[in-house]
């Protein structure tokens, strides 16, 4: 029992005091949440992948922190009409091998990223809507859509430029191997062990604003608090994905300094609104299968369950303060949301009044299916939303599985409520417009993940009309429309939006990211 | 005794594919990999192309043929997640765990045999009684709650030793290993530790307990008697008697050490091939995890084997043409 008190007074002394070991001042040691799947930056569309790759590749356009599109390797972009891009490229920008980059090394990487093989999650929905790639001159390219795509600069921000030569020839195996890291970025690839560590070393040569890191180490770190204990004893600088339970701590340490940032990751529930009877998971109040309807189709019992769920709760006690209650599909300063939707008061009475009305006065029985392994705190949300759903008289009984039984039997449609997450990586409402309330249609590409099969012709028209709408003002108002419709509607019940957090020792920052990123080139030294 | 490793070798590919076919079938019904692969954005086109690459648009028993096909040629097929062969992205991570258990095994076995030789030969001391006490703690403390104290103490308050990963490494016969040096061994200490708790317990416990009963025999008397130094009957008589019991738990502990450190690579961030399954198995990477089976199956065999040799050489009753079974 000694060695217990002694342990644990050891426990509670690191968390007060912290501990002062600094590597040398120009090294970064960061711990990643995630593994490295692969280092082909055309191979896995993965945010640990992508956002390891930002390090050593670039694309043709940026995004910032907010993930507004900025310049990349093309200094301007602009449409020369609604089927013609056209962008230009920044003079004087060097491979790492010493080679000038130009239009024929970004026409190579184009034609590369649908022909990656054995690829997962292939990167080509990025370049599926050029027909035609052209480059006049050395420094310009032009791409061609066959109809109007708004998305391409966004598109564009997804695709990393590779060298002509590795494009045309490079394996996926040569990448990992290190032969065919060459980009244009502000690092240059140094070391690779899998499932352990990459090491990049500063690009002096970079066209940017010069890292000021000569060398730094990306390590993989999964376990949470042992990625916490590796920051406290000074193995790491920085790290990512700080849990929830920890940031309120670490926020108290004076050597520690603390980034977050709402992300684009939205955590929601959908319902069966496709069938009209004998839902699986439904069950009338004395707990007979509903033969002749499925309360879930109508659109005043999904805002009374919406209604019953404390959200200020959630996120004040599971969450710890780490996310924001959501009111629609994304936080308001992204693109395309609309500022006239608001979070859904907690009101159990109007609940059940609602409720009554539908003509459940008694409710029903039903049953939701979680993830336990997936999203931040997702299991403990789920049990708190079944008992918010239970006092208003939905009897709701929870059923939480791993990720990857939970996804396989939603997507076959099992279950009748879903507790899940959505990151639109484009950082606008039209991702998760057309992929999770677009009616399910293998030929438009809608719906891919609407796991209710929710279902809205005029909702579609507003997508479809977003999707081609090239001026961005109209874009940005048709989304808000298609938003407030999709509320309106119910076709999910937004719960919250994640938070972001990293942790840095407190003479690093980092300017958190929505898209979750963890770029070394970010992180300054405060001098 | 060629017959005998004939006839084992023979019960081995047996066991091999019946484990396959449960690795297979049991991976086909819990998910689809495409599921969990993909880019949630990716379109109803962008799956269909996913599964058809990943070769998963096949009927299930088409894809165990296939596998069995390639698997009498050598080839446990392509991760799906990593796009390399399966056996290369396991073999890769070999060395970690194997140097891992290695420091483990080390630390069981000379700090867990003298320990339990004492416990056993002075059952009443104090010292005695305060080894059994910590045998205890090892046994009954999760390896993972271990862990991060042992982080917490080392690494965050006394900064000792570092917190995570693996240290630097150096090529040593043909492998990339990190415990040849100082730089890279202090690195492998507290995980080493932590995976060695239980089995240290372990080897105590069962050391002490074949001596107390040993040491009332009449071959240990008549030794004394024949007024022997004490050293040689400790170290041959008694030794040589109590290692069969102990041979066969330290291999088997071995095995497990290798095949399920888990908790321990995932805690230390050590890149073996503990979290690499535990990772394959949630992304449903079914090459990977079925290679892994297999050669996990295969190293059991192996160290049972070698087991069994070290029996008749221990005791020379032991024949290993009688081992029928």
């Amino acid at each position: 029992m000694r060695f217990l008190q002694r342990a644990s007074s050891a426990l509670i002394a690191a968390l007060c005091a912290g501990s002062a070991l600094f590597a040398s001042a120009n090294e970064l040691t960061i711990g990643l949440s995630a593994p490295i799947t692969s280092l082909d930056p055309h191979y896995h569309n993965l945010t640990p992948n992508n956002a390891l790759s930002l390090n050593v590749f670039e694309d043709l356009l940026s995004t910032d922190e907010f993930q507004n599109i900025k310049p990349g390797l093309a200094e301007s972009w602009r449409n020369l009409d609604p089927l013609t891009y056209e962008f230009k490229l920044r003079k004087g920008v060097k491979w790492h091998d010493g080679s000038p980059f130009v239009a024929a090394d970004v026409l190579a990487s184009l034609k590369r990223v649908p022909n990656v093989p054995n690829s997962p999650a292939s990167f080509a929905v990025f370049v599926r809507s050029i027909v035609e790639a052209t480059a006049p001159d050395e420094h310009t390219v032009i791409l061609k859509t066959a109809e109007p795509n708004p998305g391409l600069a966004s598109d564009m921000t997804s695709v990393r430029i590779l060298p002509k030569a590795i494009a045309e020839s490079a394996t996926t195996e040569d990448f990992n191997s290190g032969k065919a890291m060459i980009g244009t970025g502000p690092f240059k690839f140094a070391e690779y062990k899998p499932g352990d560590r990459v090491v990049l070393v500063r690009n002096d040569q970079y066209w940017g604003e010069k890292p000021d890191w000569t060398r730094v180490q990306m390590r993989m770190v999964a376990n949470n608090a042992t990625r916490v204990a590796a920051l406290l004893a000074g193995d790491l600088q920085m790290i990512e994905n700080v849990p929830t339970s920890d940031v309120k701590r670490l926020m108290g340490d004076k050597n520690l300094a603390v980034a977050q940032v709402v992300s684009n990751r939205l955590i929601y529930l959908h319902m069966d609104s496709n069938r009209t009877q004998n839902s699986p998971f439904v069950r009338t109040a004395d707990g007979k299968p509903m033969e002749n309807a499925n309360p879930l189709t109508d659109p005043r019992v999904r805002r009374a369950m919406s209604m019953a769920i404390n959200r200020d709760a959630i996120v004040d006690r599971i969450m710890e303060t780490v996310a924001v209650p959501a009111g629609q599909l994304l936080a308001e300063q992204f693109f395309g949301t609309s500022k006239n939707l608001k979070v859904d008061k907690y009101d159990p009475e109007g609940a059940k009044k609602l409720l009554a009305q539908a003509g459940y006065p008694n409710g029903f029985q039903l049953t939701l299916h979680s993830p336990n392994n997936r999203y931040i705190n997702d299991e403990k949300i789920a049990q708190a939303i079944a008992q918010f759903l239970t006092r208003v008289g939905i009897v709701t009984k929870l059923e939480t599985m791993p990720s990857n039984i939970f996804f396989t039997r939603a997507s076959k449609l099992e279950f009748s409520t879903i507790l899940a997450g959505w990151g639109a990586s484009s950082g606008d409402t039209s991702s998760p417009l057309r992929s999770l309330l677009g009616t399910f249609d293998a030929k438009t590409g809608f719906g891919a993940a609407n796991r209710g099969r929710f279902s809205n012709a005029e909702l579609d028209a507003l997508i479809a009309e977003a999707a081609v709408e090239i001026d961005t003002e109209k874009r940005r108002a048709k989304l808000a429309q298609a938003s407030e419709k999709a509320i309106e509607q119910m076709g999910l019940i937004p719960l919250h939006y994640e938070v972001s957090v990293w942790a840095t020792k407190s003479n690093v920052t980092y300017v958190a990211r929505a898209d979750q990123y963890t770029l070394a080139q970010e992180a300054k030294l405060k001098k | 005794m060629f017959v005998f490793i004939l006839r084992r070798l023979s019960q081995t590919a047996l066991v091999l594919l019946v484990t396959s076919l449960l690795v297979f079938a049991g991976l086909f019904v819990i998910g689809d990999p495409v599921e969990i692969l993909i880019s949630p954005e990716a379109d109803q086109i962008e799956r269909e192309r996913a599964r058809v690459a990943l070769g998963l648009d096949k009927p299930g028993w088409m894809q165990y043929l296939l596998f069995v096909k390639n698997a009498a040629s050598g080839d446990l097929g392509k991760s799906f997640v990593y796009g390399r062969p399966a056996l290369d992205v396991i073999f890769e991570r070999m060395p970690a765990t194997l140097e891992l258990a290695t420091v483990a095994m080390f630390i069981s076995i000379f700090v867990g045999i003298p320990l339990g030789l004492y416990a056993g030969l002075k059952p009443d001391s104090r010292i005695a009684k305060g080894i059994m006490a910590i045998s205890i703690v090892g046994f009954s403390l999760p390896t993972f709650w271990v862990g991060l104290m042992l982080i917490m103490l080392f690494a965050v308050q006394l900064g000792w030793l570092p917190s995570t990963g693996r240290g630097p490494t150096t090529e040593f016969l043909g492998m990339q290993l990190s415990i040849v040096h100082w730089d890279g061994l202090k690195y492998a200490l507290l995980p080493g530790l932590n995976l060695a708790l239980f089995k240290l317990s372990l080897i105590i416990r069962l050391t002490r307990a074949q001596v107390r009963e040993n040491v009332l025999l009449d071959y240990m008397r008549f030794a004394r008697a024949k007024g022997l130094r004490k050293s040689r009957v400790l170290g041959v008589h008694l030794l040589k008697n109590i290692m069969i019991p102990l041979v066969t738990v330290i291999g088997l502990e071995l095995g497990s050490v290798i095949a399920f450190a888990i908790v321990t690579e995932s805690i230390f961030a050590w890149p073996g091939m503990g979290k690499l399954v535990i990772d394959s198995i949630f992304q449903l990477d079914r090459p990977v995890v079925v290679a892994y089976l297999m050669i996990t199956v295969l190293m059991f065999v192996f160290i049972n084997l070698v087991i069994d040799i070290l029996y008749s050489i221990l005791d020379p009753r032991v024949r290993l043409t009688a081992a029928k079974n």
